[in-house]
């Protein structure tokens, strides 16, 4: 008997029965990987037209990439972005998450829901409420109002990871410390954080990616000296195609690959 | 922390005491969601609020309706929410018949092999947004590789207009919106107890039959909870449409977006995203409702 003719599944249908789904489900994969994958080989193409496979290989977008004061300008001022989103969402996150975790009152539950709302409700409308509350405060085109507003939607993230960490944590650990004569701060440092800490880093790891990535809301609340780089990147596209776009996406690629792996074995190792 | 239960009964007032330091201790805990909460409130709930109530006044500052009415009465409007439906339903569909065989594929794989799937589904996931459609606007272009591989295998003779219009928009928000659809399925699916499948098909069923019988109702509550997370991102999407759309595709985000981009119109953007707001809440509480048990936060990237 061939492969194709052996049972496949529970309700004895053949292999060569299900052939279809087999190439649908490799079709459907193919679908999902390769147009941001075809990127990355076409952002060393020489030509204008991003040609694939390209026919001359050439870093003559990476070069126009870094040789612009614009595009180098809008990366400072994304990294700078993420990495105060990630110094200001963590520890509220965290802070937050252990409280919520903790308090059993019915309002916490309700505390919990306003707190993860940014990221329910469509993004559109938290550009548009925060651009309105920074038209009043005159915090329009500020760096900390980027910083707040990337804040506002990596904190449900942290939060999410958090808490879930939590929920495997033994709390009269604590306890016991506290009873022992550790003070609620340094019970709180010294029990509860080290054992949550892969968790902290997984959240830090994604806030930096939650405001790097950020698109919408930056283009509301972001822009002259302190555009991000999603935001010019945005307005380049909707203008023509720079093939310039395909070097900062395939730079865009490593580091998101790389921040992910980074919380992933942060992940793993807080499932120890 | 029981210890008023746990121990030789105490005086009313001792216990009194102790409920009362429990609560104190309560609150105190909730006050750490403080600092979060205030920069929530501050940036969005209190704007959300404020720009609700704005859009039942005139500039003047006279009660009205005329926001809302226009949103009625106008034909743009009407077209509008017509756009945001069918972009959000035809999504919704496509990603419903790629994702379901998709799912199933993986339901069915050993865990190991399942785990390596589900990289190759959470890796788009996980990838920039811009990135993304940014790589679609190459490919779908006139001179784009589908284009001239498609002529080249003389699948048609004229580069196809597969940017700039639906066809473009619904390609790269199907692409976004897939992962949405194939983790619950898969979830449910893989919940589904197998010896079920195989009752039927020992009584008698045909492979098709213990399929559509037995595995595919088992399976509808996860299928409907991706379908709605689906439609209700669809429902609120900015940057595909406006990108791959070239224009020609302006669903309720945009709108809301000219309205404060190019008129300062606070009034009529608010209206706009009152209805987008009560719209997406409505479909969020029946979707919670359906997937008592699902885990469908979480989705809002």
């Amino acid at each position: 008997m061939t492969w194709l003719g052996k049972p496949a599944s529970d309700t004895q249908i053949t292999h060569g029965a299900r052939l279809w789904l087999y190439l649908l489900a490799a079709a459907v994969f193919a679908f999902l990987i390769v147009p941001t994958l075809i990127v990355i080989p076409m952002s060393f193409s020489e030509s204008q037209y991003l040609e694939f496979p390209p026919r001359h290989l050439s870093l003559r977008w990476y070069e126009a990439y870094f040789q612009s004061r614009s595009w180098m300008h809008a990366t400072a001022t994304s990294f700078k972005a993420a990495a105060v989103t990630v110094v200001v969402a963590t520890p509220l996150g965290t802070v937050a998450a252990y409280g919520l975790y903790n308090a059993e009152l019915a309002t916490a539950r309700l505390v919990s829901l306003l707190l993860i709302t940014p990221i329910v409700i469509p993004v559109i409308l938290v550009g548009t409420a925060i651009f309105y509350a920074y038209v009043r405060l005159k915090m329009v085109n500020s760096l900390i109002g980027v910083v707040l507003a990337h804040s506002i939607l990596a904190i449900p993230v942290v939060i999410m990871i958090v808490t879930s960490a939590l929920k495997s944590f033994d709390m009269n650990q604590e306890r016991v410390a506290r009873s022992l004569g550790a003070s609620r701060v340094s019970a709180f440092f010294m029990v509860v954080v080290p054992q949550i800490k892969f968790a902290i880093l997984t959240a830090a790891v994604l806030s930096f990616l939650t405001s790097f990535d950020e698109v919408i809301v930056s283009l509301f609340v972001s822009g002259g000296d302190n555009s991000t780089l999603t935001r010019i990147m945005f307005t380049a596209l909707r203008d023509q195609i720079d093939p310039t776009i395909a070097a900062i996406s395939t730079i865009m690629i490593v580091v998101t690959s790389v921040l992910l792996a980074l919380a992933q074995m942060f992940g793993r190792q807080s499932k120890r | 922390m029981d210890a008023s239960t746990a121990s030789p009964p105490l005086g009313d007032d001792h216990a009194a005491a102790l409920r009362k330091d429990r609560l104190i201790e309560r609150w105190l805990m909730l006050s750490l969601a403080a600092p979060a909460l205030l920069l929530v409130a501050v940036c969005l709930l209190v704007p959300i609020a404020w720009l609700f109530y704005l859009s039942f006044y005139t500039d003047a500052g006279a009660a009205t309706l005329i926001n809302y009415q226009r949103l009625v009465e106008q034909p743009s409007y009407a077209r509008i929410f017509w756009t945001t439906f069918k972009v959000s339903i035809l999504t919704t569909g496509i990603c419903a018949v790629l994702g379901y065989p998709l799912a199933y594929f993986m339901s069915q794989l050993s865990q190991r092999a399942a785990n390596l799937c589900m990289i190759l589904v959470l890796l788009p996931f996980w990838t920039s947004l811009l990135v993304r459609t940014y790589a679609w606007l190459v490919l779908l272009q006139r001179t784009g590789l589908v284009n001239s591989w498609g002529m080249q295998l003389g699948l048609w003779s004229e580069p196809l207009p597969l940017v700039n219009n639906l066809t473009g928009t619904l390609i790269g928000m199907v692409h976004i919106m897939l992962p949405f659809i194939v983790l619950p399925l898969y979830g449910s699916m893989r919940t589904i107890d197998r010896t079920l499948v195989q009752a039927a098909a020992n009584l008698g069923a045909s492979p098709v039959q213990s399929f559509w019988r037995v595995f595919l109702p088992l399976s509808l509550p996860g299928l409907t909870a991706g379908a709605l997370v689906v439609f209700i991102l669809c429902l609120g999407f900015y940057v595909t449409p406006e990108v791959l759309g070239g224009g020609r595709v302006i669903m309720v985000s945009s709108r809301i977006a000219t309205d404060i981009d190019t008129f300062l119109n606070w009034g009529s953007a608010s209206a706009l995203g009152a209805v987008l707001l009560l719209s997406t809440l409505i479909l969020l509480g029946i979707a919670s409702r359906l997937t008592k048990g699902l885990s469908v936060t979480g989705v809002g990237h």
